[in-house]
């Protein structure tokens, strides 16, 4: 593996909170190894917003549970995390214990399941401030504790401190988790899906009190999603994964309007858009590939439809395109300067022999009969 | 509501609807409850799911009608009522000269033929202890339609949905969603229907599959001429693929309208609020946006409010009117009538505005 940091590298070290670098994870299965992340780096500044941005399976998900030191103990996790120049990887329990909430906070995608069901949102609350401070009583907790409740915009937060998750809409309890998140102060907030399984109207304003959240904090923000549109809005970098690898990364810009890696432009040109009309999508034929026995080469090429046979052998590392943060992971990212999906992508519908043949067979109006 | 008279006189078109020709489907006044029980071991009636309420609109041919709105909505119960796989309250829906509210399970299936569905999961709806070939060739079996030429029927309808039909034999767990999905699209276009629903078809899908059905589904409907009533809860999906848009809300249609137009101007505070939450895949355009945001949660449908029913998340509601305009949102059920911006809208106090 030939990956390193891939960020800002002339900025100052000590604005640097959260630095990744080489991240590998594999999970041993009966059927081989599972290389679910292979050598992921990125680095967060101060107060800054990276969108990790790939479809399902592409290791988005497994990167934040490997930095947050959540995986289960039959992962093999490999590389550096470093908070604040502290490694993590290999800290103990005890130690990450003391940084989670407080150093780096975690939003997960269903807060269903993040949340405990057998006590009241205020507890939950409660608890993770006296976890990190001691002293704290128990009414100035649940002041507080009702303090945030209201940031997050929970209507009438002096009642519902007191409610138990499940009296809560879905939106409401992903502000409570949000609350939980923000209750520490904490440098990073990594929110993985935060939104995806809320309907739209909520969503914005989930993502509006997530921006509130930092705003108060201060903190770091690293967005994982499946939505392109959430990531245009909410962050200044881009990361986009594919097959356990980033495989593009820049400035929002440099994502959305100039990207120099075909699965980005494919996967831009798939999204059906609410401002234009677009004549026709451009699908990405096939599937992502199984990453237990993956075969050498880039990851992308058996979908690319730019593949040559250099893509085969070698897999292209990250390198630079253009200006700074741009990178991109394609031997041939320098043709693609200038480049629409539509001119890389075919917009592959149905089959239009067989439409043909089929539109001939179906019989013109026949009455409806009432028996077969 | 007389049952025993299946054939329907034809229903007087919509005011407003937009659609020349006579329509495939015409649904009107659809109301769908669902009996709310009370625990315990006696479990009585306690109350009403208001899932539709006086739903009415037209289906045309060769046209894709997209019914929209979020969970919780009544787009998938007003998809499912409309083919009779949930028996309408009240309301008719009339096809081809048949009110088919009125038919039971063995007049209806004939006509099944021409109404066809295509489930949200691609997961759940395909059986997984028959191969694939058995999945499409079942509607054929079903209306003895099972011939000779059967094989050779259900290969090219693979091939005309985009899989190997060499791949007939396999079970639907060994293909990816997107894959399966369109295993579901083959079976529906088995027996050659007029009409076909689509109940979230791709909301399961990652977005690069989700291209490939979509382009696939747009090629059906405008070579073949089909009839869609496509549901989603995804406003960019609609807008791509929809000719026309009815938005739902708490049971209600409370804004229809020709896709463009409706993104481009929406005149329900819903619709608005709706356009406002889709976040935009351009950063400049998605900084610079201004938004009109709800508040809250949808109510429930047991106890919905009086009058309209967006009325305690709206926006127009809650800034914008005073307390004498309020009485009629509070009192008053809001008709989706023209209000003069062009297309009906349920709304007393309307106004078109741009936000794209």
């Amino acid at each position: 593996m030939t990956t390193t940091s891939h960020g800002v590298r002339d900025v100052p070290v000590t604005d640097a909170v959260l630095e990744v670098d080489g991240l590998t994870v594999e999970f041993p299965t009966e059927d081989g190894t599972v290389r679910a992340v292979r050598g992921v780096g990125y680095r967060l500044d101060r107060g800054e917003s990276l969108g990790i941005v790939g479809e399902s399976g592409s290791g988005k998900s497994v990167t934040a549970l490997a930095v947050m030191g959540l995986l289960p103990g039959t992962a093999r996790v490999g590389g550096s995390v470093r908070f604040e120049g502290t490694e993590l990887l290999g800290l103990s329990d005890a130690r990450l214990s003391d940084l989670r909430g407080s150093g780096i906070a975690m939003i997960f995608q269903d807060p269903m399941t993040s949340l405990n069901p057998v006590h009241t949102v205020g507890h939950q609350i409660t608890e993770t401030l006296q976890r990190h401070h001691p002293g704290l009583n128990r009414r100035t907790a649940r002041a507080r504790a009702v303090e945030l409740l209201g940031t997050v915009g929970i209507p009438g937060p002096e009642r519902r401190v007191d409610a138990y998750p499940h009296e809560l809409s879905g939106g409401m309890r992903q502000r409570v988790v949000i609350a939980i998140a923000m209750a520490n102060d904490p440098d990073v907030i990594i929110a993985d899906e935060p939104t995806t399984a809320l309907d739209v109207t909520v969503q914005a304003q989930i993502l509006e009190a997530l921006q509130t959240a930092r705003a108060e904090t201060g903190a770091a923000l690293v967005l994982i999603t499946h939505d392109l549109g959430v990531v245009a809005g909410h962050t200044d970098r881009v990361a986009v994964m594919y097959a356990g690898r980033i495989v593009e990364t820049g400035s929002v810009e440099d994502i959305f309007y100039t990207p120099r890696m075909p699965y980005t432009l494919g996967l831009l040109g798939s999204l059906p858009r609410l401002d234009r009309d677009e004549e026709r999508l451009t699908p990405i034929t096939g599937s992502p590939p199984s990453l237990l026995n993956l075969p050498p080469g880039c990851p992308f090429a058996p979908r690319c439809p730019l593949r040559r046979d250099t893509c085969d052998d070698t897999e292209p590392a990250l390198r630079p395109v253009g200006p700074e943060p741009h990178f991109s992971a394609c031997h041939f990212a320098a043709e693609l300067a200038d480049t629409g999906a539509e001119d890389v992508f075919d917009t592959v519908g149905a089959d239009a022999e067989a439409l043909a043949r089929y539109a001939d067979a179906t019989t013109p109006d026949e009455p409806p009969k009432d028996t077969v | 509501m007389t049952r025993s008279e299946p054939a329907a006189a034809a229903l007087p078109p919509l005011a407003g609807h937009g659609g020349t020709s006579e329509p495939v489907l015409q649904v009107r006044d659809l109301v769908k409850h669902f009996p709310v029980m009370s625990r315990g071991v006696v479990r009585r009636r306690v109350g009403d799911l208001h899932a539709v309420c006086g739903v009415s609109f037209d289906l045309f041919e060769n046209e894709t009608l997209g019914l929209v709105g979020e969970s919780g909505s009544g787009k998938t119960t007003v998809a499912r009522t409309v083919l009779n796989l949930e028996t309408a309250t009240s309301g008719r829906v009339r096809y081809r000269g048949r009110d088919l509210t009125a038919l039971d399970r063995r007049r209806m299936r004939p006509l099944r033929r021409e109404l066809q569905i295509v489930f949200q999961d691609p997961y759940a709806s395909l059986d997984p202890r028959i191969s694939v070939h058995e999945i499409v060739a079942e509607p054929l079996r079903i209306h003895g339609r099972y011939g000779p030429g059967a094989k050779d029927e259900v290969r090219e309808l693979l091939r005309l949905v985009g899989l190997n039909p060499e791949h007939g034999n396999r079970f639907a767990h060994e293909f990816s969603g997107g894959q399966r999905q369109r295993i579901g699209i083959a079976r529906a276009l088995a027996l050659h229907p007029k009409v076909i629903v689509l109940d979230e078809p791709v909301s399961a899908l990652d977005v690069s599959i989700q291209a490939g059905v979509l382009n696939l589904l747009m090629d059906l409907q405008s070579e073949l001429g089909l009839s869609f009533l496509f549901v989603a809860h995804d406003l960019s999906v609609m807008r791509h693929v929809a000719r026309r848009v009815a938005v739902m809300y708490l049971g209600r249609l409370v804004e229809i309208a020709p896709a463009r137009e409706l993104f481009a101007r929406p005149a329900h505070p819903y619709t608005q609020a709706l356009v406002s939450a889709i976040p935009l895949p351009d950063p400049r355009k998605e900084r610079a946006r201004t938004r009109i945001t709800v508040q809250g949660d949808v109510p429930s449908p047991v106890r919905p409010p009086s009058g309209c029913r967006f009325r305690t998340r709206c926006p127009t509601f809650a800034r914008h009117l005073t307390d004498s305009e309020r009485t009629a949102c509070v009192e008053e059920v809001p008709a989706l009538v023209d209000r003069g911006g062009g297309n009906p809208v349920a709304c007393h106090y309307a106004r078109n505005v741009t936000l794209l």
